[in-house]
């Protein structure tokens, strides 16, 4: 648990993280191609997130693939949020979403 | 062949064989799986199928490979929430594969690796995203369970 943590510390971590949600399954070069980085930091920071088990990686032929492995942050949540909270929590964190959605799209109006 | 749409790996302080029972055992699965159960007598070209607490099919699909305690294949096709949804697809692939790590099976602190693959989905696919949600929460569940005895409860919308 204390990689888990160490991992999403970084922002650069979680930007990857996010990306991967956009689109499952990059490849290092896919993974750079948007980053101001080199090539050596960003595998640095997915050796981070692969010990973390937040990422997984597959051989696709000569491809090596990175998939965003949400499994640990969902027994961190697990471990704080009783049953009975699940859902208030859910509820609380979609009013969030759509509040923050409405909000953003205003200055472009 | 397409990329697998979903990669995800659990670490279970459990044996290869207790979890091979965990996934194909309805006692099991009703105790992790939303309370659903699971049904197959888990030979290659068998049916398999889930239900829901109340009896209603979850989803159901064919077995495509069979190695206990190691390989589980099977179709999946959620003919139910597609019906919801109005739309028709055709299944998708569901894969667990069970690694031991470390000391083995005997020692009381075996670790096991499962890692489930969902691929074949059809381009643009409506049961991606609705899955993606799933497996996840089903995981962690099932590690609770293996190394606790405890379920985890949770409950989805459909």
């Amino acid at each position: 648990m204390d990689e888990v943590f160490k991992a999403l510390a970084d922002p650069t971590r979680r930007e990857l993280l996010d990306r991967l949600r956009a689109e499952n399954g990059q490849t290092l070069g896919q993974l750079c191609q948007q980053l101001d980085m080199s090539r050596q930091a960003v595998t640095k920071h997915l050796a981070v997130l692969e010990a973390a088990n937040l990422v997984v990686t597959l051989w696709r032929g000569r491809d090596k693939l990175h998939y965003l492995n949400p499994t640990p942050i969902n027994e961190i949540a697990e471990r704080w949020i009783s049953k009975y909270e699940h859902r208030r929590l859910q509820a609380l964190s979609d009013i969030k979403q759509g509040l923050e959605k409405k909000r953003k799209k205003r200055p472009h109006e | 062949m397409n990329k697998p749409e979903f990669v995800y790996v659990s670490y279970i302080a459990t044996t290869p064989e207790k979890l091979w029972e965990a996934l194909i055992s309805p006692e099991f699965t009703r105790r992790y799986w939303a309370g659903r159960t699971i049904q197959s007598d888990w030979k290659v070209g068998s049916p398999v199928k889930l239900l829901k607490a109340d009896g209603g099919l979850d989803w159901r699909g064919e077995i495509l490979q069979s190695d206990p305690p190691r390989l589980l294949s099977y179709t999946f096709d959620p003919q139910g929430f597609l019906k919801s949804e109005g739309i028709s697809e055709p299944p998708s692939r569901v894969t667990f594969e069970i690694s031991q790590l470390g000391p083995e099976p005997t020692s009381k602190r075996s670790v096991v690796r499962l890692q489930v693959t969902h691929d074949n989905f059809e381009p643009d696919s409506a049961v991606a995203p609705a899955v993606s949600q799933g497996w996840p929460a089903i995981l962690s569940s099932l590690k609770t369970l293996l190394e606790s005895g405890r379920s985890l409860e949770f409950e989805w919308k459909c």
